[in-house]
């Protein structure tokens, strides 16, 4: 035993808690992290782009192809498409986190889970929400949305999809723990949705008749502004139930 | 240190219309290595969560000095270090990139240490495979390099040896004595037989009794 | 914190407080639903526009009425569970549940009766109509949530924390629902806009509106007592009760 006791550990430092936390810094790292993982695992963000893709060519072929019917449902079809992308990727959010221990991880370590949280969610709107975004003036085309319709169908995205993506992790956090948490997710958060779905679609119609569209997105943005102050306390709360489950 | 860091007093958890244990009481004091055992359900694993303040499935109290953990959490997730069942590592990422993660997360340590902790791990020259690519002892000690990088005066180990081989158990076994003697507290359980003699302390759930 | 607060974090107490209050509220239910309905739709003066038609409104919105009512009782309760770890409180939120979704249900199907003469249909997408079907989903998501989790405690405080989104989102749901309904509804739809009811239309749907509040505090007394005695089961106050009972 004698040879173990060689072995030194450094003295603890006196003051640990002297470092002062810095919320921004652990918001970043994780983000940065986050964003790792979702490049070396690429199905998580490529499979809902390819789904919000396909989706939308579901209507066309199941309604009509008629390029006056398709440019009136069109801002609904890219939105409800956009939304249920989202729903799709939002399962994935903290599973694999949970299931290797890593949330365990986080819940123990002294950082702010509120931060974390913030920092997971805007990774995964990154990943998802702003390719959708991205992605959308191809639908719009494919859709036969009007030019018109386009600033107002990327711009309601862009600050819609973040909101969807803050709710959506409120559902993944509740379901992390159960085996099969996808369809409940949807089953959840589908409700929650219906205003996002509503004010988003409606400023994509507002720009393509020539009215005002910067009401509908301040709507949207009031919705995104109470999503990011509200659902990482909701999300933080939900993980600890569910971890301690 | 005469006052014990960690007190449980009067602990008791039911899962599954089961009692896993009651009437539990236990305390911790600096230089102490503790070991829970017990049979495979016990509570084990159920009770190391407790103590890492993960699970409130519980009756009773526990003070980290002095301070309800529930309280005072912050000051208690300073002063822990928890090491689960599952391992907490990230498969794609590579052992430098989890420990990167790991310091982001307890931001007072020292970053350049994390060399030092792999080689003490034995996972030199491993530094840029993704997880995936290791062995699931190797993974495991990618974990235990946090070990190595904790300041945190109370060590919860669930496990912490499985799939360890011998060699890597005897200086695993170092390394506790080595954070006991520093004033450090550790809580384990372990299947394996601790050579660590008269230093570990012993809590049985079978008898659901606190042994001294 | 008052001293009863803590006795009715008591189960047992809770249990014995309900059986005495439960023969009173099921009598005052009975009578008070009964002089409604009769009142209501025998009685009553026929709408001047709508003739008898109009009279489902005295279950269709007793039981709307109550569809809220019970999701605002389930998140206080869920709250009160998960700020003060109140096994009672838990209790009460799951059992609101299912009777604020069967109400919710009711609610819908009133108010589709309710539609064919009105509306020439049976479904409008009508923005209360709509509003009340959102609710019926958040209370189905509730239900679902909860029987998706097997440990009892894990389960209550999930479904509380969802019961809280929710209800912080009904009124953003409500006003983005009626906003959508005035885009792209023509006015005329509005059968809610009318003159001030006359006193004897109103009165027998206060009653009949009061007569459900008891009939809720009923059922959701009977669920809780089973509630209780379900998780109580292995405490020796439930023993002594079975073996009572048994004689």
């Amino acid at each position: 035993m004698s040879a173990f006791q060689t072995k030194k550990l450094p003295e603890f430092k006196p003051d640990l808690e002297s470092e002062s936390f810095s919320p921004g810094k652990i918001l970043l790292a994780t983000l940065k992290r986050d964003v790792k993982l979702a490049f070396r695992r690429q199905s998580d963000w490529v499979n809902p782009l390819i789904f919000f893709l396909m989706v939308a060519s579901l209507f066309p072929l199941g309604v009509s192809p008629e390029p006056k019917l398709l440019s009136t449902i069109a801002p609904g079809v890219v939105w409800v498409a956009a939304l249920l992308s989202t729903l799709l990727s939002m399962d994935s959010l903290f599973r694999s986190d949970f299931e290797d221990g890593s949330l365990e991880q986080i819940l123990v370590s002294p950082q702010p889970l509120y931060f974390v949280v913030l920092g997971k969610v805007i990774s995964h709107w990154m990943m998802t929400g702003l390719p959708l975004t991205l992605m959308a003036p191809l639908l719009g085309v494919m859709l036969f949305l009007p030019f018109e319709g386009m600033g107002g169908l990327v711009l309601s995205l862009l600050i819609g999809t973040p909101t969807l993506s803050l709710v959506g992790g409120i559902g993944a956090a509740l379901t992390v723990g159960l085996r099969k948490g996808g369809v409940l997710v949807s089953l959840l958060v589908i409700p929650l949705y219906i205003p996002v779905l509503i004010f988003g679609t409606a400023a994509i119609e507002a720009s393509l008749t020539g009215l005002p569209v910067a009401g509908h997105l301040a709507l949207l943005g009031a919705m995104l502004v109470m999503g990011l102050t509200l659902a990482p306390l909701a999300i933080a709360a939900a993980l600890r139930i569910s971890v301690s489950g | 240190m005469s006052e014990p860091l960690l007190i449980v007093k009067k602990l008791f958890c039911e899962r599954d219309d089961r009692v896993l244990f009651d009437q539990l009481s236990f305390d911790v004091s600096a230089g102490d290595v503790v070991q829970i055992e017990g049979q495979n359900g016990s509570g084990k694993t159920t009770l190391l969560r407790i103590l890492g303040a993960l699970s409130r499935h519980y009756e009773g109290e526990i003070y980290w000095k002095g301070e309800s953990i529930h309280d005072d959490s912050l000051a208690y997730r300073n002063d822990l270090l928890y090491l689960g069942h599952q391992p907490g590592v990230k498969a794609v990422l590579t052992p430098e990139e989890n420990l990167r993660w790991f310091m982001a997360l307890h931001p007072s340590l020292d970053v350049g240490q994390i060399c030092h902790a792999l080689s003490e791990v034995g996972l030199r020259g491993f530094e840029d495979v993704p997880c995936h690519m290791l062995s699931a002892g190797q993974n495991r000690r990618v974990g235990l390099a946090r070990l190595y990088l904790s300041q945190a005066l109370l060590w919860i180990l669930d496990e912490p040896f499985t799939a360890i081989d011998k060699q890597g158990v005897a200086a695993q076994e170092a390394l506790l004595l080595a954070h006991a003697e520093r004033g450090g507290a550790v809580i384990l359980t372990t299947h394996h037989e601790l050579n660590l003699g008269q230093f570990v302390r012993r809590v049985n759930l079978d008898k659901q009794v606190g042994t001294k | 914190m008052p001293r009863w607060f803590y006795q009715l974090a008591s189960p047992r107490w809770c249990y014995q407080i309900t059986g005495r209050l439960l023969p009173g509220f099921a009598i005052a239910a009975l009578l008070l639903l009964m002089i409604g309905t009769v009142w209501g739709l025998a009685f009553a003066p026929p709408d001047y526009q709508q003739g008898n038609s109009f009279r489902i409104i005295y279950l269709h919105v007793p039981t709307a009425y109550m569809a809220q009512s019970i999701y605002l009782t389930m998140a206080i309760a869920g709250a009160i569970g998960l700020i003060w770890k109140m096994k009672v409180a838990d209790m009460v939120a799951k059992s609101c549940a299912p009777i604020g979704a069967a109400l919710a249900v009711l609610a819908l199907a009133t108010g589709a009766i309710w539609g064919k003469p009105t509306w020439g249909s049976w479904w409008v997408w009508d923005a209360r109509l709509t509003s009340m079907l959102i609710l019926l989903f958040l209370y189905l998501g509730v239900i679902a949530l909860n029987s998706a989790i097997e440990s009892e405690s894990t389960a209550a405080q999930s479904t509380a924390v969802l019961a809280l989104v929710g209800l912080v989102n009904i009124p953003i749901i409500k006003y983005s629902v009626d906003w959508w309904n005035t885009l792209h509804q023509p006015a005329t739809f509005k059968v809610t806009e009318k003159p001030a009811m006359p006193p004897e239309m109103w009165i027998p749907l206060l009653i009949m509106v009061i007569g459900f509040y008891c009939f809720f505090a009923v059922v959701l007394m009977l669920r809780l007592r089973n509630e209780i005695l379900h998780r109580e089961r292995r405490t020796s106050w439930v023993r002594e009760l079975l073996l009572q009972m048994r004689g």
